[in-house]
C-alpha cells in the first residue's frame, strides 16, 4: 500500500470516528463536572472534558477540537460565572447546535445553583480579573457537588427520558455515598479549622470556607495577575511577622512563587490537586477531596 | 383662561413627579419587604435542615453568613433596564512610528494598488482606529454583533462588522448575515487589535486590501466528526477589493463568492492545529486605482473582469500541556495565489496621454510565515517573513508596460521582529521593527511602538 492511500485511510477513519452513537454526549468545561457526570450517568454517557487539571480554565483556546466536540454534545456543563468567558461563548456560537445553547435543558451553568462566595462589591478591572457574579471555583465545597449533582440528574432525565429511572437510581446511590463521605471529611478536616493559609489564586475559597480555614494572603497580587517580586517580598515580610501555616497551589500554577514563599517564610508547602486528575490519588471526586484533606492535614500538624 | 390653564399645567408638573417619587419609594419599600421575607424564609429553611442533621450549634453562625451572602446575591442582581444591555467593549490603540521613508509615498511595487489604505501610519505619534463593539443574544434564535471603527483623522465612523448570527439551527449549521470579515484565509477574520504584529502581512495588503469585510451572507456547516471539519460559502456584494467598484456591483445578484473549508484538531495535550483552503471569486466592474504613469503624471486606471483568489492557510499552537499561562508558541502561515483576466483602461480621466483600453491577464502570488513565542507570562517575541511574487502580468491591445511603470516585475519582501508585553489580558504594549522592501530599490526601516487596550466586556478570541 502506498503512503498516499494509507494517509487517505487514516484521514477517513479520523473523520468517521463518531463518538459512540448510542450514548449521550456530555461536554464538560472542567474535569470535576466530567467526573460528576460520569458518576451519575455511567455507561449511558460519553463524557468529554474540555480542560485538564494542568490547564488554567480561565485561559483556554477555542480550539477546533472543542468546536467539533460541542457540535455533537447533548449536554454542556460548565462552572459559569464568567470563568469560561474567554472561550465558551465562541464555542457555543460556532457549534451550530441548538440543544446546548444557554436557556435550553442541555446547558448547565453550575455556579447558578449554589451560594457563591466573594461577590465583589466594587467592580473595576484595576482590581484584577474579577468575576462580577462571584468566585466561580465552586466545586471544592463538597456540598456544592451534591447540589449540582441534583440539577444534572434532573437534566439527564429530561434529555434522555428513556433512561430517567437509571439516572435516578445512580443519583440516589451516589448521593448516599457522597453524604457519607462528607460526614467523614468533616471529621477528618476538623483539625484544619482556623488554620491560616496562603493561596496562589483565589481558586480554593470554597474549600477554605467549608473547612473553616483562614485565607491570609494570595501569591497573585490581584486575581489573574501573576506574582510579582515586590508583592512576594511584601508577603514574605508579612509572613515573618504573622506566619501562615501553609501555602497551597494548584497543578496549573507555576510552583516557583509558592516554593519561594515557603522557603523564605519557612511555612509548609502543599500542592493540591484542585480538580479530578490533579494528582495520582484524585482519580475521581472522592479521591479529590480525600487527597486534598490528606495533603493539608500533613502540613497542619 | 389661558393663565388658568398654565397654572394647572404648572401645578400638575410640580405634583406629578412627587407622586411618581412617592410611588417609586413605595415600590422600593415593597421590594425590600419582599426581600426581607425571602431571606427570613431562607433562614428558617436553613435552620430546619441544619437542625434535622443534628448540627444545630453551627447553624446560627452558618445561617448568618448564608443570609448575608444571599442578600448580597439578591442585591447584586441588576433590576434596571440596563441589565439587558448588550456587552459593550472599546478598543483603544495608539502608535509612535519612526519610518525612514515617507509613508505617503508607500507603494507595493509589482501589484495593483488596492482600494483600502495599506500604508503605514504617519510618522510620529498617532492615534489608531478606535473600535466600539456591541454584542448580545438578540433572542433565542439570533446573536447580534456591531463593531464600529472610529477613525481619528477624518472624524468618521465606519462599520467594521455588523452582523447577525443564528443560534437556533442544529446539525452544525450556522448562518451569518450583514457585514463581516470574510473567511478567506486565516488572518483576514481576526480583528486588528488581536494581530500578533502591528500591521497586516504584505500578502493581505495586496490581495485583500489589508482586510476584506464583505456585505453578504455566510453559510457554514461543521461536520459531525471528532476531527474538526467545516465547509462554508459566502455570497457578497463585492463592495471592496478585490471586488469593486467601492460599495458593490450594481446588480441584483452577488458581486463575490467565497468557498472555504477548514480541518483542525489536537496533537496530544500540548498542540492544536487548523488548516484551511478558501477560494474567493469576484467580478470587479470598473475597479479603479490611481497610479503614476510613464510620464510621472497621476492617472486613474480601471479594471473590469474576473478575479480569482486561492488561499491556503495553517496555524499551529503549542503550549506545555495546553496551559498557555506561562509559555506558548504560535506558528502561522498563508499562501495566496490570484489570477485576474479582463479589460484594463489606462487614464480614464484623460489626465495624461488619454484613455486607452486593452486586455489584461495576471498570475500573482505571495506568502508569509510568522512565529510568536511567549517566553514569560507577560512577554512574547515574534518574527515574520513576507514574500510576494509579481508573477506574470501581460497586457494586450494598445496598452503598453510603459503606461504602468509601478506594475513592472518585482518581488517585494519584508522581515519583521516584535516584542510585546501584556501586563493583563486587557492591555498590550508592543515594539516592532521591520525592514520593508515593498518599494523597488528603496528599503524602508520601520519602527513602531504601540499600545492596545480593551475596555468593557471580555471578548472571546477565535483560535
Amino acid at each position: 500500500m502506498n503512503s498516499i492511500s494509507r494517509m487517505a485511510i487514516a484521514l477517513a477513519t479520523a473523520l468517521l470516528a463518531f463518538p459512540a452513537a448510542a450514548a449521550l454526549n456530555v461536554f464538560a468545561c472542567e474535569p470535576e463536572w466530567g467526573a460528576l457526570a460520569q458518576e451519575l450517568g455511567g455507561d449511558k454517557l460519553s463524557v468529554y472534558s474540555a480542560t485538564a487539571a494542568l490547564q488554567d480554565p480561565h485561559h483556554i483556546e477555542a480550539r477546533p477540537s472543542l468546536i467539533a466536540r460541542i457540535r455533537n454534545a447533548d449536554l454542556v456543563i460548565c462552572s459559569g460565572s464568567e470563568l469560561e468567558v474567554g472561550w465558551l461563548p465562541l464555542l457555543l456560537t460556532q457549534s451550530g447546535n441548538d440543544r446546548i445553547q444557554p436557556g435550553s435543558p442541555g446547558f448547565i451553568e453550575a455556579s447558578q445553583f449554589v451560594v457563591k462566595l466573594e461577590i465583589p462589591k466594587v467592580i473595576d478591572r484595576a482590581l484584577g480579573d474579577i468575576h462580577p457574579g462571584g468566585n466561580p471555583h465552586i466545586h471544592l465545597d463538597p456540598r456544592n457537588i451534591a447540589k449540582v449533582g441534583d440539577v444534572l440528574t434532573a437534566r439527564l432525565a429530561e434529555i434522555d427520558h428513556a433512561n430517567s429511572g437509571f439516572y435516578q437510581q445512580r443519583a440516589d446511590a451516589f448521593g448516599k455515598r457522597w453524604q457519607a463521605a462528607i460526614e467523614r471529611w468533616q471529621q477528618q478536616a476538623a483539625p484544619l479549622k482556623g488554620v491560616a493559609v496562603v493561596v496562589y489564586h483565589k481558586d480554593m475559597s470554597y474549600f477554605i470556607n467549608w473547612a473553616g480555614m483562614r485565607e491570609v494572603g494570595s501569591l497573585e497580587p490581584k486575581p489573574g495577575i501573576p506574582p510579582t517580586p515586590t508583592h512576594l517580598a511584601e508577603l514574605v515580610d508579612r509572613m515573618k511577622r504573622n506566619p501562615a501555616k501553609v501555602v497551597v497551589y494548584s497543578p496549573y500554577n507555576n510552583p516557583r512563587a509558592a516554593q519561594f514563599l515557603s522557603e523564605q517564610a519557612r511555612i509548609a508547602l502543599a500542592p493540591l490537586p484542585f480538580t479530578v486528575g490533579g494528582s495520582d490519588k484524585a482519580k475521581d471526586l472522592f479521591g479529590l477531596f480525600d487527597d486534598t484533606i490528606e495533603r493539608l492535614l500533613k502540613t497542619a500538624k | 383662561m389661558l393663565r388658568k390653564l398654565w397654572c394647572a399645567a404648572a401645578l400638575a408638573a410640580a405634583v406629578l413627579p412627587a407622586r411618581a417619587q412617592e410611588s417609586d419609594a413605595a415600590k422600593l419599600r415593597e421590594e425590600l419587604q419582599q426581600l426581607k421575607q425571602q431571606l427570613q424564609k431562607m433562614e428558617r429553611r436553613l435552620q430546619e435542615t441544619e437542625a434535622k442533621s443534628g448540627k444545630a450549634e453551627e447553624s446560627a453562625a452558618r445561617a448568618e453568613t448564608t443570609v448575608t451572602q444571599a442578600a448580597a446575591q439578591a442585591s447584586s442582581r441588576p433590576q434596571t433596564e440596563s441589565a439587558l444591555n448588550p456587552g459593550i467593549s472599546a478598543i483603544l490603540n495608539g502608535v509612535y512610528s519612526n519610518l525612514s521613508r515617507d509613508p505617503k509615498s508607500y507603494r507595493i511595487n509589482g501589484f495593483v494598488p488596492t482600494m483600502g489604505d495599506v500604508a503605514p501610519p504617519r510618522r510620529g505619534l498617532s492615534l489608531g482606529e478606535s473600535e466600539l463593539g456591541f454584542t448580545s443574544n438578540v433572542d433565542h434564535l439570533f446573536r447580534g454583533t456591531l463593531i464600529a471603527s472610529i477613525s481619528p483623522d477624518n472624524d468618521s465612523i465606519g462599520v467594521e462588522e455588523g452582523y447577525i448570527q443564528t443560534l437556533g439551527l442544529s446539525h452544525g449549521f450556522t448562518v451569518k448575515a450583514g457585514r463581516f470579515f470574510s473567511a478567506v484565509g486565516y488572518q483576514n477574520q481576526i480583528h486588528a487589535h488581536a494581530w500578533d504584529f502591528t500591521d497586516a502581512p504584505l500578502a493581505n495588503k495586496v490581495f485583500l486590501g489589508n482586510q476584506l469585510n464583505e456585505d453578504g451572507i455566510q453559510l457554514k456547516w461543521v461536520a459531525p466528526t471528532s476531527l474538526y471539519w467545516d465547509l462554508g460559502a459566502e455570497f457578497g456584494s463585492g463592495r471592496a477589493f478585490p471586488g469593486g467598484p467601492a460599495g458593490g456591483v450594481n446588480k441584483n445578484g452577488f458581486g463575490s463568492t467565497n468557498l472555504f473549508t477548514h480541518v483542525g484538531g489536537d496533537i496530544g495535550a500540548s498542540t492544536s492545529w487548523l488548516a484551511g483552503l478558501s477560494h474567493l471569486r469576484t467580478a470587479p466592474q470598473d475597479r479603479t486605482f490611481d497610479d503614476l504613469d510613464g510620464t510621472g503624471t497621476l492617472v486613474t486606471n480601471s479594471f473590469t473582469g474576473t478575479s480569482r483568489l486561492w488561499v491556503v492557510d495553517g496555524v499551529l499552537k503549542w503550549s506545555p500541556n495546553g496551559n498557555s499561562t506561562y509559555n506558548s508558541f504560535k506558528l502561522q502561515g498563508e499562501y495566496f495565489r490570484r489570477t485576474e483576466d479582463g479589460v484594463l483602461t489606462y487614464d480614464t480621466q484623460a489626465a495624461s496621454l488619454g484613455p486607452t483600453s486593452g486586455s489584461v491577464s495576471s498570475r500573482q502570488s505571495g506568502w508569509y510565515l510568522q512565529g510568536v513565542y511567549q517566553f514569560l507570562p507577560a512577554w512574547r517575541f515574534g518574527y515574520r517573513y513576507d514574500q510576494l511574487d509579481s508573477g506574470s502580468f501581460s497586457l494586450g491591445g494598445a496598452l503598453t508596460a510603459a503606461n504602468f511603470p509601478t506594475l513592472g516585475s518585482y518581488n517585494p519582501s519584508r522581515n519583521t521582529v516584535m516584542v510585546d508585553w501584556s501586563p493583563s489580558e486587557f492591555s498590550r504594549v508592543r515594539l516592532q521593527y521591520a525592514r520593508d522592501y515593498s518599494r523597488q530599490g528603496q528599503p524602508d526601516n520601520q519602527v513602531f511602538l504601540q499600545y492596545i487596550v480593551s475596555l468593557g466586556a471580555h471578548g472571546a478570541h477565535k483560535f
